[in-house]
């Protein structure tokens, strides 16, 4: 019994352990302590990190040429105004990620009210998403930032 | 290689049959099969249900594995079948094998789990599921010899689970934790119940991360009851799991079993692969 709760004991640090890599994360805790006396001099923004105006253009670009060849997803975007949509994303992402940017377009209820989006082909989207982040070199854990920002937005995309 | 029943494949593939074309989740995000055959880590289940299907679509999933420890070994096949993302139809069977004793201990399991509320990935809550595995042991004298109560029995489980994107420094963490209610001794392979039945509800948890999209770093820790008053001990492991795509996943681990029937410091090797359609 004695030897059990060592052992209990032992993986419970050993979780832990493994939870608290995000304590000593490098681009967290440690550049704010280093800024802290530098108080306004905040740690780069998502959109800075992923490479500002240039990868976000560029993450747009590839997804249309994605939407344009995916049979699940086209559909939706058929009678979309290309130029429109990719301005208006555009700057939604930009605000999204902390940029210089302020969307004040439609919201997400609006744009995706009776389009009966369905959970197979959200996810379907997220995957052409990341896919479109992996041909702008987006980094696995920036790609993972930016996609921790969109996720909470489901319920507002889906069976609207 | 265990057999599973024709007629269960059959279903099975009617089922697919229906819609197969699953893939609505993202790579890695089910987990894969434990060693009873739920959705799950290797031996914790979890909350998510196996295989990549959402709730328009059905998905199959099969699995096999094998634990290699000092004096023991256990193989183990199962079949899952995801309907719509609410219910998981598992069936498993084990092979245990005794080896000092050249003895073989054969047990079927038959599992239900209902996804209740939650998203693993998109909720703000974690994903909640509620689960039942339905164990017959085929080997019962040694159990019986051993002191067990009965060669059958039903675990039930409530679990949570919740993958935070981007938690750890942009790393996605995963985490599972399930409580279960239980008399089986060594998952049922030496029966169910005994002298020393003490408190029923066992803890298990689960901490994984997605070091990239294919690959999952993450340990296990699995509460036992002592119903034999054998030191039946606590089971824990280190695992890393490989997803190259949809349809395939290998799970390797080193585990630490500690006692098993009294023969102290059971640890060794874990590793299953895993089919989805």
């Amino acid at each position: 019994m004695k030897t059990g709760i060592a052992n209990m004991k032992k993986s419970i640090i050993l979780m832990l352990l493994m939870s608290c890599l995000a304590c000593s994360s490098p681009s967290g805790n440690i550049d704010s302590h280093i800024n802290s006396h530098n108080s306004e001099q905040t740690q780069p923004s998502l959109y800075e990190k992923m490479g500002g105006k240039p990868a976000l253009d560029n993450i747009i670009d590839n997804l249309i040429n994605i939407i344009g060849q995916d049979d699940v997803v086209f559909a939706h975007f058929a009678q979309s105004n290309v130029t429109r949509f990719k301005d208006q994303l555009t700057v939604f992402l930009c605000h999204l990620a902390d940029g210089p940017c302020q969307y004040k377009g439609d919201s997400m209820e609006d744009i995706h009210q009776g389009m009966y989006i369905n959970k197979n082909e959200f996810n379907h989207f997220v995957e052409l998403f990341i896919e479109a982040m992996d041909a702008a070199d987006i980094s696995y854990p920036i790609q993972n930032l930016l996609l921790a920002r969109l996720a909470p937005l489901r319920k507002t995309i889906i069976k609207m | 290689m265990n057999k599973i029943p024709p007629l269960l494949y059959g279903c099975f593939l009617a089922l697919c049959s229906a819609n197969c074309s699953a893939e609505g989740k993202i790579l890695a995000t089910p987990g894969v099969s434990q060693i009873e055959g739920s959705g799950g880590g290797g031996i914790v289940p979890w909350a998510q249900l196996a295989g990549y299907a959402t709730e328009e679509s059905i998905s199959v999933s099969a699995a096999c594995s094998r634990v290699t420890v000092q004096d023991f070994s256990l193989d183990s096949c199962a079949l899952q079948a995801n309907l719509y993302d609410k219910i998981e139809l598992s069936y498993a069977k084990q092979n245990f094998e005794v080896t000092p004793l050249k003895l073989n201990l054969k047990q079927n399991i038959i599992g239900a789990k209902i996804n209740l509320f939650g998203d693993l990935v998109y909720s703000t809550i974690p994903q909640v599921s509620l689960g039942i595995q339905s164990k017959k042991l085929k080997t019962s004298d040694v159990a019986f010899s051993l002191g067990a109560k009965k060669d059958a029995g039903t675990d039930v489980y409530i679990a949570a689970s919740k993958l935070h994107l981007g938690f750890i420094n942009g790393y996605n963490w995963l985490w599972n934790v399930t409580a279960r209610h239980t008399k089986s001794n060594e998952l049922g392979l030496l029966g169910f119940g005994g002298a020393h039945e003490k408190k029923k509800i066992q803890l298990e948890v689960s901490s994984a991360i997605l070091l990239n999209r294919h690959l999952a770093l993450g340990v296990e820790f699995r509460q036992k009851p002592d119903n034999l008053n054998l030191g039946e001990d606590h089971w824990k492991d280190i695992f890393i799991a490989w997803f190259p795509n949809k349809h395939l996943s290998v799970t390797l681990a080193y585990v630490d079993l500690g006692s098993i029937a009294a023969i102290d410091k059971q640890t060794g090797w874990y590793l299953s692969t895993m089919w989805y359609l």
